[in-house]
């Protein structure tokens, strides 16, 4: 982390929330809406997908987004690609993005496969010229040579995504969004898709990966966001204990409590190797300690709620 | 300021001008799919309206004036174009909720690919238009070209209706039983088939209706072979801006809220 603490996050989120509104009177119709209105039944309800989540990761960085479902992690994938505004708080995205969103939807089952690849390219920022370079290129990956001037619709789901996360793979994006798209095609395309990926984000670019896949989650980021029923459980990089708490979770339903488990194992870690564990910015024994501490945490700011909170907790003993 | 804010607007536009044209494409080829004729309807379905109207009304209005198929063609056209362009870009975001709602791109790109189809055919019909004109035995001079007056008034007052009905549809799905409803109202008050001479001094009421200024405008020039005042002109061009721009300011307050109503 040391030599990322200058560099600007590639993609900051500040306190960001979203909500839904629900029957309120665009929604019901006009007829419906005086209806409620005159026998008083007409009330809003507000439903918030994401609350305050904020974060922060740095360029090649591999975030994993877990949560059960309706834990609002679609809606925050929105609200960074730009598709949604939050309610409140901000996005901070300093690079381009490629998303990849409930694939194989927004395809026209009316077009061919060449027509819907064009299409879907000009939607994703290519430039004619690209498309015409490398739709062979594209087709050949997603193996559908055979297919070309085949309605959209004829094809089977598992091609559709095929197609789409090809065509979406081939940009370098400085910022790729994949949501569930990994756990789909057969077991050989699911083969090269993450060999594809790998050498993506080997050319430095930052991935965020929505999956309910663990062992894939654990395989491939180095950061953790877990959500839960729109709230921000933990943000860290801490990924084998997030992993460990998750699927603990998954089995006793009760939300584990980070901040004691960050505490305790602090404790843990000073009473067996004392001073050696600890990082150079955290020893200064003396007054200024404090203050140094909390520079660090500030310019440090998004990174991490977990390394702030150990730093605090540092400089109290 | 300003300036560097439409040459963003602009540029932004240039950058998305691959997508823009493949949506025109792929409206386009969606139109005829399935149809033996295809394109030819684009010709053919002005060409039967007219033929019915002209055989419904010819004994009651044609009588008495010269030109009468030109006369109701030129209310025709004008309608027709206003009431695809009209009609199909009302739900022209709603039927692309799957894409932006995954993908970050401007919206106003669905109702524009539209308009352009429907302005392809109502090119093809104003050729078939001309052409009438030829076996009317109707002069031609310089003066047609004022036509392109009217007609860009109309597309950019198309664009701007578009836009408002595209944004309301969006709220409220009962929009296209209303406009249904309303386009069958302004045809009928729009003078198509009848003239407006025995209305007397309600006469001028007729140009609170902006479709009724643009076909009079074509009249003015195709029949009368004049060209119409400046005040006619400003009027042509004002319903045009301020429908434009009641249309735009709506897209801009709402382009993050059509989202939450698909």
């Amino acid at each position: 982390m040391a030599e990322n603490k200058n560099e600007k996050p590639i993609l900051r989120l500040d306190n960001v929330s979203i909500r839904y509104i629900s029957g309120d009177f665009k929604e019901i119709g006009i007829k419906e809406f005086l209806i409620r209105k005159i026998t008083r039944k007409y009330q809003v309800k507000e439903f918030w997908a994401d609350r305050n989540v904020s974060f922060s990761i740095n360029r090649g960085d591999m975030l994993g987004i877990i949560g059960t479902n309706g834990a609002g992690k679609s809606t925050l994938l929105k609200a960074i690609s730009g598709i949604m505004v939050p309610t409140e708080g901000y996005v901070e995205c300093n690079g381009k993005i490629a998303a990849l969103l409930e694939l194989g939807s927004g395809f026209d089952g009316d077009l061919t496969v060449k027509e819907n690849t064009y299409l879907r390219g000009a939607m994703l920022g290519y430039t004619r010229k690209f498309m015409d370079e490398t739709y062979d290129e594209i087709i050949k990956f997603a193996e559908l040579e055979e297919y070309q001037e085949r309605a959209f619709k004829h094809l089977s789901s598992g091609m559709k995504s095929r197609l789409a996360f090809s065509i979406a793979s081939l940009v370098e994006p400085d910022i790729l969004i994949l949501d569930e798209v990994l756990s789909v095609g057969d077991g050989a395309f699911r083969a090269k898709s993450e060999a594809k990926m790998k050498s993506i984000i080997q050319g430095g670019a930052t991935t965020i990966l929505v999956s309910h896949s663990i062992p894939q989650v654990r395989a491939m980021c180095n950061k953790i966001l877990w959500l839960d029923h729109g709230k921000q459980i933990t943000f860290g990089d801490d990924v084998k204990l997030i992993c460990d708490e998750y699927e603990k979770y998954l089995k006793t339903k009760v939300l584990p409590d980070f901040k004691a488990i960050a505490e305790q194992k602090k404790k843990a870690a000073q009473q067996a190797t004392a001073p050696k564990a600890v990082t150079p910015a955290k020893v200064i024994p003396t007054a200024n300690a404090n203050t140094s501490a909390k520079e660090t945490a500030a310019t440090n700011a998004p990174s991490t709620q977990a390394t702030t909170n150990q730093n605090t907790t540092e400089t109290k003993n | 300021m300003k300036n560097s804010n439409i040459q963003k607007s602009l540029s932004r536009f240039k950058e998305n001008g691959f997508l823009f044209s493949e949506l025109v494409k792929r409206d386009f080829k969606k139109k005829y799919k399935r149809t033996y004729l295809g394109m030819l309807w684009s010709v053919l379905s002005p060409l039967l309206t007219l033929l019915v109207m002209s055989i419904v009304f010819k004994n009651f209005f044609g009588r008495s004036m010269e030109h009468y198929t030109i006369y109701l063609f030129c209310g025709n056209i004008v309608f027709s174009f206003f009431n695809d362009a009209t009609s199909g870009g009302m739900s022209s975001l709603l039927a692309n909720s799957a894409i932006f709602t995954k993908i970050n791109v401007p919206k106003y790109l669905f109702l524009f690919s539209r308009n352009i189809s429907s302005l392809i055919n109502f090119g093809l019909t104003f050729a078939v238009f001309i052409v009438f004109c030829i076996i009317d035995g109707i002069t031609f001079t310089f003066g047609f070209f004022a036509l392109l007056i009217p007609i860009i008034c109309l597309i950019v007052f198309n664009i701007g209706v578009g836009l408002i009905l595209s944004a309301l549809f969006v709220f409220f799905r009962d929009m296209q039983y209303l406009w249904s409803v309303f386009t069958m109202l302004l045809m009928y008050m729009s003078a198509i088939f009848y003239t407006t001479d025995s209305f007397g001094e309600f006469e001028n009421l007729f140009l609170l209706n902006p479709l009724f200024v643009y076909i009079k405008y074509f009249r003015i020039i195709v029949i009368d072979n004049s060209f119409p005042s400046i005040q006619y002109n400003l009027l042509a061009v004002g319903y045009a801006a301020i429908a434009f721009l009641i249309g735009a300011l709506i897209y801009k307050k709402c382009n993050h809220k059509f989202l939450y109503y698909v």
